[in-house]
């Protein structure tokens, strides 16, 4: 810091700000990791990465089709005759075949129930980009979006760094499953309007990040209805559509406005955000998508598009990827397989010490419940807690807090970014580190201190000769400390 | 109900600059479909050495990322890296092409290096960090008129015109930045730097030392920033030779003074390589927070990570990356002859110029008037009649009537020949009936002579009689 005598801000305030949001605790814990990354081999003590959700099941049945398909890449001696004119391609609508390839995706993935329209795809640099442009256009600086929470911390970051609009919480609980309500909508609504703050729409995100569940379809009608009473935009981020393992069925918003619900919905208000970083497992080639419905925000979308085109070598690649309908339609049955299995290991092997989850069948993730053991249910207890998780448990999790939830004690564990062998470590760690807090402890009527690392379990004696009797080998769920979510 | 950003215009995309695009869309140039379509002249590409680059890749089919030389397989990484830092391989080669491309005078740290998807993002990315909203930068015109969109649209940043004229070649004179800076001042706008393209687009002319200097001094002076966009610094193909803003800097032994973190350096593979598609663009800082800030704002436009890849391979490969640049320049450089000769026999002149993939073209002898509105007229003669799509001046802010921007590098030498043939034929036909209408008029001249002269002589008589 120099002590010139100029005062003069020499970069902008956007730069010298803390609106990239790094500084959150959320990202303390990759730190952790970063330092000391858990290897089954070279470092088995280290820190195993659980707060990335990648989805890193089905890359075997990707490579294999690109061995099998030399021509979709221009770096082949098969393919490389096309390198000259996928080289100069800048064109901002996309290369047609990948738009196509697109659209013809994102119907699959929705069980062909819509058609999506290829001159409706703009392209985005990751869903990152899509959201950032989406907000440009719908909104100016200082006015706001709505947002149910718990949400996707990067979003504090997309919407509103560069933008200058603000995120208002939607307030939801985990006593009805973290739903989003009417009377929830409408209270945010009309406390942001009477501050004077113009609400210019409403983000959701479905399936959702951190919960892993899905919307139903009365809640989408319900935010359809509330939308176009209100006159404000709908942003629904789609980007684990094709992460659905098991029932009930996704329901895309696409679905809801088609007409066939009897809603009746101003369609210019309806925007997707979409990629292929999730559902896909291909967050390094930047594929994001802007699905409008508004055909002025798809002309300018697709003109601000230029600051994060997709690289047409790996549109050329994605579009040769997604036409080819037989390994589209296995690709999207295997993934939801494995992440179905991937699912139920995890949750019964959490059920198995006693820790409990909200009730998913969606995402890279679960949404773990230790509000027990939390000294008090305090943001703070949630803070100690989760250090103790980082640096004692070696685990990188995230804290519910990063997602602004407003209930203590959830975390989020990805589960989707780690082959069989590290997530048995994972959860061997887990249920060691829960059995090992042998002694009952009466929490010490003490004053509050946040710093203490060690953990004090709030169980009672005798729940706790319940949890020594659920060993690992139980059968889940039957032990009452694993209470069932809806 | 939407944003302003799309009610208003200011992605200057109606502007006349596009319109000729859109008839060249509807009607393209092809030597064998349609041999009497527009030829698309206005698209600074580089397509003259795509043989070397494919050969390459033939040659070296690991670029693909599929298999390391072990055998084990690399896509699974590269399809999952996502750091905003970029692969470290591909920015250690990056940095050590760019000081290649300035004759090793310099050498850059690839930590100070950011990738964008572009050189688009590049420059927007640098406005946000660099200034806030009403503050502006000053730019010599004329200038690329992307800048319009790529510094002003979502930024709310403003650009304010450092007048250039034919006069001196366009060259930038300390006169007339302080006068941008004062008119700036007058709009009561804070003007944070300025920004130049060097090699520069549209006159196709590297910066001089001198100009260089002027803008090192104004940059100390007024406490601004200096962007350096040096895109087209890989087609430096005559002298004189490029001076980058890392070089001047370096030879003013600046670099331990304050200026020298006001330094910020744009940078593509879109036209040295071209390769546009791929949207490799960075920027290179010497202020730690500026690198760091434009990283994590590097998020919203990462470059794909398996194009990364491929060229950090393909640079790694110094012979090729040296016989590549060579060889490139070469070809550069024939081209501008074949357009600069052709174009002289058309009794047409340009601006001249040692780099770039274009030309500045001087046509102020074909208006009709000394007006904006006469180039507009021969304008969209060239693109209608003739068939050219070329650049007007006035889309690049040009601030006399009667420049043209036309590109070379964009087609085969064969089209290249029919364009300079139509345009030979075109000029001809117009400096003709220009010499006729002069004529005429000197006949009608001579006419009303002849009679006034015949009234003078006739007057004279009558004196005559008198003495």
């Amino acid at each position: 810091m120099s002590f010139t005598v100029s005062s003069k801000q020499l970069l902008s305030k956007i730069a010298t700000g803390d609106g990239h949001g790094e500084n959150s605790p959320y990202f303390d814990g990759w730190k952790a990791y970063d330092n000391d990354p858990f290897h089954p081999t070279n470092n088995s003590n280290g820190v195993i990465q659980m707060g990335l959700a990648e989805n890193q099941l089905c890359f075997d049945l990707v490579q294999d089709w690109i061995l099998d398909n030399p021509r979709a890449s221009i770096c082949t001696p098969e393919g490389v005759d096309e390198f000259r004119d996928i080289a100069i391609f800048q064109d901002y609508h996309g290369l047609p075949e990948f738009r196509e390839a697109v659209a013809k995706f994102m119907g699959k993935v929705r069980r062909d129930r819509v058609t999506f329209d290829p001159d409706r795809i703009v392209m985005s640099g990751g869903a990152t980009g899509a959201h950032e442009m989406v907000t440009f256009c719908l909104a100016d600086p200082g006015e706001a979006f709505l947002v149910p929470v718990p949400y996707y911390p990067g979003f504090d970051r997309d919407l509103k760094w560069r933008t200058g609009i603000q995120l208002i919480p939607v307030h939801c609980e985990s006593a009805n499953g973290f739903k989003v309500t009417r009377d929830a909508l409408e209270e945010a609504y009309e406390k942001t309007e009477s501050e004077n703050i113009r609400v210019k729409g409403l983000l959701i995100t479905n399936p959702s990040n951190p919960l892993g569940t899905i919307l139903d379809r009365e809640t989408l009608r319900s935010i359809v209805r509330f939308i176009n009473e209100k006159s404000i935009h709908l942003v629904c981020d789609e980007i684990y559509a094709a992460t659905v393992f098991s029932q009930p069925a996704f329901v895309s918003i696409s679905e809801i406005i088609a007409g066939d619900d009897g809603i009746k919905c101003n369609t210019d208000l309806i925007h997707i955000v979409y990629s292929l970083s999730k559902d896909m497992g291909f967050p390094g080639f930047r594929v994001g998508i802007v699905y409008s419905y508004n055909d002025a925000v798809v002309n300018c979308a697709r003109k601000m598009s230029s600051f994060g085109l997709v690289s047409s070598q790996t549109q050329h690649l994605i579009a040769a990827m997604l036409s080819d309908d037989v390994f589209v339609k296995r690709f999207l049955a295997e993934s939801s397989r494995r992440l179905g299995i991937r699912h139920k290991v995890f949750t019964r092997g959490l059920a198995q010490v006693g820790i409990s989850c909200l009730k998913s069948n969606a995402g890279l993730f679960l949404w773990m419940d230790l509000h027990r053991l939390l000294k008090e249910q305090t943001l703070e207890a949630e803070m100690a807690l989760w250090k103790v998780i980082i640096h004692e448990v070696k685990l990188n999790v995230s804290p519910g807090s990063s997602f602004h939830c407003p209930e203590p004690g959830w975390f989020r564990v990805c589960i989707a970014n780690m082959d069989d062998h590290t997530m048995e470590v994972a959860l061997k760690r887990i249920r060691s580190f829960v059995l090992q807090k042998k002694e009952p402890v009466v929490v010490p009527n003490k004053k509050k201190c946040w710093q203490d690392h060690n953990l004090r379990l709030s169980f009672s004696a005798r729940r706790f000769d319940d949890f020594l009797m659920a060993s690992p080998h139980s059968p889940i769920p039957h032990s009452p400390l694993v209470q069932a979510r809806t | 109900m939407l944003s302003r950003k799309i009610t208003s215009d200011s992605h200057g995309q109606d502007s006349s600059y596009f319109l000729g695009w859109e008839a060249y869309e509807k009607n393209s140039y092809h030597e064998v479909e349609n041999p009497s379509g527009i030829i698309q002249m206005g698209l600074a590409e580089n397509q003259l050495s795509f043989d070397l680059l494919e050969s390459w890749l033939a040659e070296n089919p690991e670029a693909i990322g599929l298999k390391r030389t072990s055998g084990e397989s690399l896509f699974k990484d590269l399809a999952l890296f996502q750091d905003y830092h970029g692969l470290s391989a591909f920015k250690n080669e990056l940095v050590e092409f760019m000081s290649k491309i300035r004759g090793n005078k310099v050498k850059f740290d690839a930590n100070k290096l950011v990738l964008t998807a572009g050189a688009t993002s590049a420059n927007e990315t640098l406005m946000f960090c660099l200034a806030d909203p009403g503050d502006a930068f000053l730019l010599p015109i004329p200038y690329y008129p992307g800048f319009d969109r790529d510094l002003k649209w979502r930024t709310g940043v403003e650009i304010v015109p450092i007048k250039c004229s034919s006069s001196n070649g366009f060259r930038i004179t300390s006169c007339a930045l302080e006068e941008a800076y004062l008119q700036a001042q007058d709009q009561g706008l804070k003007v944070k730097g300025v920004l130049v393209t060097n090699p520069s687009n549209p006159l196709g002319t590297t910066l001089t030392p001198d100009e260089i200097d002027l803008l090192i001094d104004f940059a100390i002076e007024k406490e601004a920033h200096i962007v350096s966009d040096e895109i087209y610094s890989g087609t430096v193909f005559d002298s004189p030779s490029f001076v980058s803003i890392a070089e001047a800097i370096k030879d003013r032994n600046l670099e331990s003074s304050d200026v020298f973190s006001r330094v910020h350096i744009v940078y593509s593979l879109s036209k040295d390589l071209g390769v546009p598609g791929f949207r490799v663009g960075m920027i290179y800082s010497n202020d730690e927070q500026v690198v760091s800030a434009a990283t994590k704002m590097s998020s919203f436009g990462l470059v794909s990570s398996q194009t990364q890849y491929m060229f950090s391979q393909l640079f790694a490969d110094k012979k090729f990356t040296a016989k590549y640049m060579k060889e490139n320049l070469k070809r550069l450089r024939k081209r501008k002859e074949i357009i600069v000769s052709g174009l002289k026999s058309a009794g047409i002149k340009c601006l001249k110029s040692n780099a770039c993939l274009f030309v500045w073209v001087d046509m102020r002898n074909l208006l009709s008037s000394n007006s904006f509105d006469a180039e507009m007229e021969l304008w969209k003669r060239i693109v209608y009649e003739v068939g050219l799509n070329v650049s007007p001046g006035s889309s690049c802010h040009c601030s006399e009537p009667g420049w043209f921007r036309m590109c070379f590098a964009n087609m085969s030498e064969e089209t290249l020949h029919v364009a300079l043939q139509r345009l030979k034929a075109f000029a001809e036909t117009l400096i003709k009936s220009k010499q006729q209408q002069q004529f005429g008029l000197s006949f009608s001249r001579t006419r009303s002579l002849t009679r006034w002269v015949f009234q003078l002589a006739s007057d004279h008589d009558h004196r005559e009689t008198d003495r």
